[in-house]
């Protein structure tokens, strides 16, 4: 990058490229729409700041990430990100339930098979504990911002194991009857 | 609400006079100056301003529709910047976008086992199935 030609970032910004310049190896000047797209949402100062602050073989990785979140930020203007996470953890939690179902179907199956053998836990409550590591978690910072606006409350709680246990209870009597067969518990 | 002379955090923090139509003031209460620093730290109080105010702001191709965000999303907008930027400080190489990486990931594996499941669920019932159709009973 460089050489005779500006990168993106100084073409837009109308400034001599530096061999140096710290945008030139991230905003090539055939993407113009790249940098214009994070300096409307971020600032080309912001962008520098925070890139100097980051080991160079990190620097990619982030830009692609506020690349990202910018173009995120222009589809939806009220929640950027925050939008796409919502319907992300709404699909895990449809997900899960569907989960919930089929374990719940197969237990029926396996104690008709062998009704002298208790069914195992279901590994849905085994998935609560990697459902939300890392930087945030459901319940501080997004969980605070979506639980009242987006997700039901029923799916929020869903991943309790007690909850688990109810729910399987109720679809195994609901599993038999569409098995046909009478059950003696 | 800023309180005629008393500055909301984004004030404080830019050290200027709170007016009474502020737009910071609804979102950045005194009470909690460290959503302003982070939501600064950002993406620049001018940046925020423009993103509370103006939706066409934010898009590209011309500002044929000068829409000003209706004032009940404007606490979603603010909301959003600030998990956005708390994410990014403290995570600055991948933001909230490792949380949305790592959702879908999560999304695959669900998805995964779901099929696994139904897989074992189809053998079953054909076994199930085969023990019926085995020799007679009476």
């Amino acid at each position: 990058m460089g050489g005779n030609s500006p990168c993106a970032s100084c073409k837009l910004l109308r400034r001599r490229c530096a061999k140096d310049c710290i945008f030139a190896p991230y905003f090539p000047s055939d993407d113009p729409h790249r940098f214009a797209i994070v300096h409307k949402v971020f600032g080309a100062s912001n962008i520098s700041k925070m890139l100097q602050e980051l080991p160079i073989h990190q620097r990619a990785d982030a830009v692609n990430s506020l690349v990202y979140e910018a173009n995120a930020r222009v589809r939806d203007p009220v929640y950027g990100c925050v939008g796409a996470i919502s319907y992300l953890q709404n699909q895990v939690a449809q997900l899960q339930m569907q989960l919930a179902v089929v374990q719940a179907e197969i237990l029926c199956i396996q104690v008709q098979q062998e009704p002298m053998i208790l069914p195992s836990q279901p590994p849905v409550a085994a998935m609560e504990a990697g459902m939300m590591d890392g930087p945030m978690d459901h319940k501080s910072g997004l969980g605070g911002f979506l639980h009242s606006n987006v997700l039901p409350s029923q799916y929020l709680s869903f991943s309790s194991s007690s909850n688990v246990t109810t729910h399987v209870e109720s679809l195994k009597r609901e599993s038999l009857s569409f098995l046909g067969h009478d059950m003696v518990s | 609400m800023a309180v005629h002379g008393s500055r909301c955090a984004a004030c404080k923090y830019l050290r200027r006079r709170c007016p009474q139509d502020c737009i910071f003031s609804p979102h950045f209460p005194s009470s909690n100056p460290q959503r302003f620093a982070y939501v600064h730290r950002i993406y620049g109080a001018s940046n925020v301003g423009k993103m509370l105010e103006r939706i066409a702001l934010l898009k590209l191709d011309g500002f044929e529709n000068d829409q000003r965000v209706p004032e009940f999303e404007r606490s979603h907008v603010a909301d959003s910047l600030h998990f956005e930027a708390k994410c990014r400080i403290e995570d600055p190489v991948y933001g909230c976008v490792g949380f949305i990486s790592r959702l879908e990931h999560q999304i695959h594996s669900i998805e995964s086992e779901i099929a696994m499941t139904r897989a074992l669920m189809m053998m079953y019932e054909s076994s199930l199935n085969r023990q019926k159709g085995g020799p007679s009973e009476h």
